[in-house]
């Protein structure tokens, strides 16, 4: 089938079409996709039609949802269709089928060439109609990420979903209404002003005095130009009381979102606040308040807040100041009791609660995590793996690192985890190193976050990575395409940032046996204590059926005892899966460095390298080895030798030796050079002088070259076949000292 | 009793028919007082159509609970309810001493099904109505999902926020038991002492005027708070109080068997705030604490199912 387009232009004409979707109030984190949403819908919806618009602009207001689409032609162009059919010749069935399929006669095909072709001629279709029919299908099948039923029609399911209720449509093309309908909404000229500023109805004449006449109703239909008042207004106001706007663009899009006039305003709150942690009065403001903060001259938050109100007020402000005001003083008492409750509270008793957090079914609790974490922070700090680290500050630090989650702070605001613990640490008179490292475990959170680099720091956050890891890869959880449910692939990226980022030199193995062995062990203490009664006791307590099942239940404690021995098994098939997780993780992670995926691959081959520095430093120099012409010159060196090796089927591990013949010069000088270079390889890895090591490598590459050019390996002796083919073994052998070639691409 | 409650959908009474001017600027020269607050609100929804009821006599933690929402949200029939319900949340108790939380508030109830059109008008009516100037203060629909998981209910709707508190909840509902909503009923749950509080210009709950002869609500009800705040933390027998939740689902389950879904109800708000109480006194673990609101869910379903069964209602 071909189309034709562009036979007959019904209309030259362009013109403009806008769209107003007006509702009750859409949230403000949904209108920017809903934006982009309906910019793809309806540019999509046009071209199935064959039209297209010479620009689309969308809007969003917490009210409406609009869209402009400019230079639109007010209709479509003919189009004409053919499709071709049997042949003339072809016997009288094959046409027969062809004119039922497309329901035409004989004498109404076109003859080509003694081909039957059906050509059907499509007419141009007014850009209104098609507007009619596609406005309410974009309607209905627009994805947002919740949406709801309302009213009497909702006395049927299928009655029509949208983010929040749908009043009114705007569709104009040109001047003329589009007369869309949908769901009892018929699209108009008319739409609302502002909620309270202008609360009647404005017609719209067309897309081009649609901003301006909304503007004059006090309503900013330009989300960026609501979000530039806000930003800028902001900004003067902290400029006027001498303060400096604390930026924050997330809170500039948000508050631009809630508003269709926002009116910054300053406020001021009670200074005796100031003595909880500013990073405390920041989020409550943010987030419970959706308030921008200030810092005074010297750098330090200022007890001032500004909120972003969605009317001018005929007081100018002043009673919406005053009651926000109210509100955050109300947030920052709460947030000032809990702090100060917590402040009563030691951390270890704290720390006592945590065995009341199911950490994971088969992994215990979160104090059995904390205890795995301390034990290895201690033996990373104690074996030097990580240098300059306390043992005892390390397992102190660990064995306090969680105790903030059951604090009432955190309890109210999760994001402060680890900075209120360290702020609580300090405060109960632990150790700088210590309190440092409560507050910093978490990092590095995303890549491009700060890695920590205090000693402690590094081995407290190190050991909570890879403890959650391998605990999860011990029992069999490790990550399937694009299921992750633990964050195993960020753990991952985070603790390679703290080895690679400060060297530390740690076998993967080891730290498996460390793992692994802990959760063994500790499983083994649950299953001795567990008074399995108690549960059934509670189950009792509860009313319950005896066979009530439920997703957070007893019924799973109930049976972890015969998880028992299950629980060897999945670590047999799931800690295997850790090494090439992690490898593979760490080529996402050395991507950006511009290391090459298969180096890593070809020195890992090599099997028995479970130190990641190492691995690198490897790596690194075998990358710089193959972009020299000694390097690419040996790696087809290796490769004729491999593929000759691998065609008459050689068995590797033969002892290569001496030839009983006389060899030919360039053999026995590859010969010699091998003795030399061979040797010095193997040294240079002992001392981890990879550079040296490919400088031996390097050494072989003209003996090889030479070999190959002067000496055959085929030949008709046996006595010299067989002594040349164990030559290339051993030239292989010699260049899988630093890297299994074979996996080198290129 | 409720005769024209039983139309369906589409004919019989219309909630707008009887709309009253909203006032823009109401003339309100004294602060309403507490009490006076909750008369102004139920003339206003009474004008408007609503059937006044009264709380419901079992405790509960929020007027969601009243079976003038819960049960009446299911099924085609209309209905329109406004009532007062105190609510009991035995954790939130201070013994009186914080200004702003209490063991026991009240809350101003207001259920429409189906959801009118002008809902957001009609509300902010009420707003006037009580002596908010919508000219003067920032009314402000803020994203707030609503769900119950005790009742296996959720809505959409918004926080209402006045100059940047919460003063009312704004719900349309989109499933309660578990069953869709047909048609969706909108429900508005304004929070009547942080309203008072605001529009008397108060910063403790306990200075608010009761009424407009100078009692307050301290002087009704903060010996309540301290005398329940201690009972609700320290005193409270936990084994009773196991007890009772055991028999409240047991004999729920005996109501169902007997097909009589509105007493199996009450049993499930019953275990409900048993469940609370066992919160309070800190003897329910965080494990334990699934499993208990999934128990009550399942009561809570069960009574919804039967009364959408015993009314010829399909899921």
């Amino acid at each position: 089938m071909r189309s034709v387009y562009g036979e007959e232009r019904v209309g030259g004409v362009m013109t403009d079409f806008l769209l107003e979707l007006r509702s009750e109030e859409i949230p403000a984190r949904m209108q920017d996709k809903a934006r982009d949403d309906l910019a793809r819908l309806f540019t999509a919806e046009l071209s199935r039609a064959g039209l297209s618009a010479s620009a689309v602009v969308t809007f969003a207001t917490p009210r409406r949802l609009a869209l402009i689409a400019r230079g639109l032609p007010l209709a479509t162009d003919a189009v004409s269709e053919e499709v071709k059919g049997p042949r003339a010749s072809a016997p009288p069935q094959a046409l027969e089928g062809f004119l039922r399929k497309t329901g035409l006669t004989r004498d109404q095909l076109v003859e080509r060439d003694g081909v039957f072709f059906a050509v059907t001629s499509k007419p141009g279709r007014a850009t209104a109609d098609v507007l009619v029919e596609a406005i309410p299908a974009i309607i209905r099948a627009f994805p947002w990420p919740k949406s709801m039923r309302w009213g009497a029609a909702s006395a049927s399911t299928e009655s029509l979903r949208w983010v929040r209720p749908l009043h009114g449509i705007v569709a104009l093309l040109g001047e003329e209404i589009v007369p869309v309908e949908i769901a009892g909404v018929t699209a108009g000229a008319a739409t609302l002003g502002h909620r309270f500023h202008h609360p009647g109805q404005i017609t719209i004449g067309s897309a081009t005095d649609y901003e301006e006449k909304l503007r004059a109703c006090h309503v900013i239909v330009d989300q960026d130009v609501r979000a530039a008042t806000i930003r800028d207004t902001a900004d003067r106001l902290a400029g006027e009381a001498g303060l400096e706007l604390i930026a924050d663009e997330g809170l500039v899009r948000e508050n631009a979102g809630l508003t269709e006039w926002p009116v910054p305003l300053l406020g001021r709150f009670d200074e005796a606040f100031l003595d909880v942690p500013p990073e405390v009065i920041q989020l409550t403001a943010r987030v419970n308040q959706k308030y921008f903060v200030c810092r005074d001259t010297s750098g330090k938050l200022a007890n001032a807040f500004i909120c972003t109100a969605n009317i001018e007020a005929s007081d100018g402000g002043a009673r919406i100041v005053e009651g926000n005001r109210k509100v955050l003083a109300a947030r920052l008492s709460d947030a000032r009791f809990f702090y100060d409750t917590d402040l009563k509270v030691p951390l270890e008793d704290q720390v006592a609660k945590l065995d009341r957090i199911v950490f994971h079914e088969k992994l215990g609790t979160v104090a059995d995590k904390v205890d795995r974490v301390a034990r290895l922070a201690r033996w990373l700090a104690a074996e030097g793996i990580v240098p300059g680290a306390d043992p005892d500050h390390a397992e102190r630090a660990a064995r306090l690192a969680k105790a903030d989650l059951v604090t009432g702070m955190v309890g109210e605001f999760p994001e402060l985890q680890g900075l209120m613990g360290g702020y609580y640490a300090a405060a109960q008179g632990e150790d700088p190193a210590v309190a440092e490292a409560v507050r910093d475990h978490y990092k590095p959170v995303g890549q491009g976050d700060e890695v920590p680099s205090a000693p402690v720091t590094v081995a407290v956050s190190l050991a909570d990575k890879l403890d959650t890891l391998l605990a999860f890869f011990s029992i069999n959880e490790a990550p399937t395409g694009s299921k992750d449910p633990f964050a195993l692939r960020r753990a991952a990226l985070a603790s390679l940032a703290l080895i690679t980022t400060h060297g530390l030199r740690l076998s993967l193995e080891a730290i498996m046996q460390q793992v692994g062995g802990a959760v063994i062990e500790q499983h083994g203490r649950r299953v001795a204590s567990r008074a399995v009664t108690q549960d059934l006791a509670a189950a009792e307590r509860l009313g319950a059926p005896a066979d009530f099942v439920h997703e957070e239940g007893y019924e799973r404690k109930v049976s972890f005892e015969g998880e028992g021995a299950a629980l060897v098994s999945l670590m047999e098939e799931g800690l295997p899966k850790f090494s090439p997780f992690i490898l593979d993780r760490l080529k996402v992670q050395q991507r950006e460095a511009g290391i090459r995926h298969d180096l890593i691959d070809a020195v890992f081959a090599l099997g028995g390298e479970d130190d990641l520095v190492r691995l690198l430093a490897r790596v690194r120099a075998l990358q710089a080895f193959v972009g020299t012409p000694d390097g690419t010159n040996l790696l087809a060196g290796y490769k004729r030798a491999a593929n000759i090796l691998k065609k008459e089927g050689y068995q590797s591990g033969n002892t290569p030796v001496a030839p009983s013949y006389s060899p030919e010069p360039d053999e026995a000088a590859l010969h010699s050079a091998l003795d030399t270079a061979e040797p010095a390889a193997v040294a240079a890895i002992e001392r981890e002088d990879f550079e040296r090591a490919m400088a031996a490598l390097a050494s072989l590459r003209a003996p090889i070259d030479s070999f190959f050019d002067t000496v055959t390996v085929n030949d008709p002796d046996p006595a010299k076949r067989e002594s040349r083919l164990a030559l290339l073994e051993r030239v292989r052998a010699a260049v899988h000292q630093v890297a299994d070639f074979s996996r080198i691409e290129g | 009793m409720l005769a024209w409650g039983r139309h369906p959908v589409g004919t019989g009474f219309r909630l707008l028919d009887r709309l009253w001017p909203i006032r823009q600027s109401p003339a309100v020269t004294q602060p309403l007082s507490f009490q006076r607050m909750i008369l102004t609100l139920h003339d206003y929804w009474s004008d408007r159509g609503c059937l006044i009821l009264q709380p419901y006599d079992i405790e509960m933690g929020a007027g969601t609970f009243h079976t003038a929402t819960t049960l009446r949200a299911l099924g085609p029939e209309r209905w329109n309810a406004a009532f007062v319900q105190p609510c009991r949340r035995p954790t939130d108790g201070r013994y009186g001493e914080n200004p702003n939380r209490l063991q026991h508030y009240y809350q101003y109830q207001v259920i429409l099904k189906p959801s009118p059109p002008d809902l957001q008008d009609l509300y902010l009516g009420s707003l006037a109505a009580i002596g908010i100037d919508t000219g003067l203060h920032d009314i402000r629909f803020v994203e707030d999902d609503w769900e119950s998981p005790t009742l296996g209910a959720w809505g959409l709707g918004w926080e209402v926020w006045c100059d940047g508190m919460e003063v009312t909840q704004f719900t349309y509902f989109q499933q309660m038991g578990g069953f869709d909503m047909k048609p969706v009923a909108g429900e508005l749950t304004y929070g009547l002492e942080r309203l008072a509080m605001y529009i008397q210009n108060k910063d403790s709950v306990y200075d608010l005027a009761f009424n407009d002869q100078g009692v307050t609500y301290g002087e009704v009800f903060l010996e309540n708070e301290r005398q329940m705040s201690k009972w609700n933390f320290e005193i409270a027998d936990t084994e009773t109080l196991f007890d009772q939740f055991r028999k409240a689902a047991a004999e729920c389950e005996n109501c169902l068997a007997a097909d009589l879904p509105i007493p199996a109800y009450e049993q499930a708000i019953k275990a409900s705030h048993t469940f609370n109480l066992l919160q309070a006194r800190g003897v329910i673990s965080v494990a334990e604490r699934q499993a208990y609101i999934g128990r009550v869910r399942d009561l809570a379903k069960g009574a919804c199912g039967a009364y959408m069964a015993k009314n010829g209602w399909a899921a």
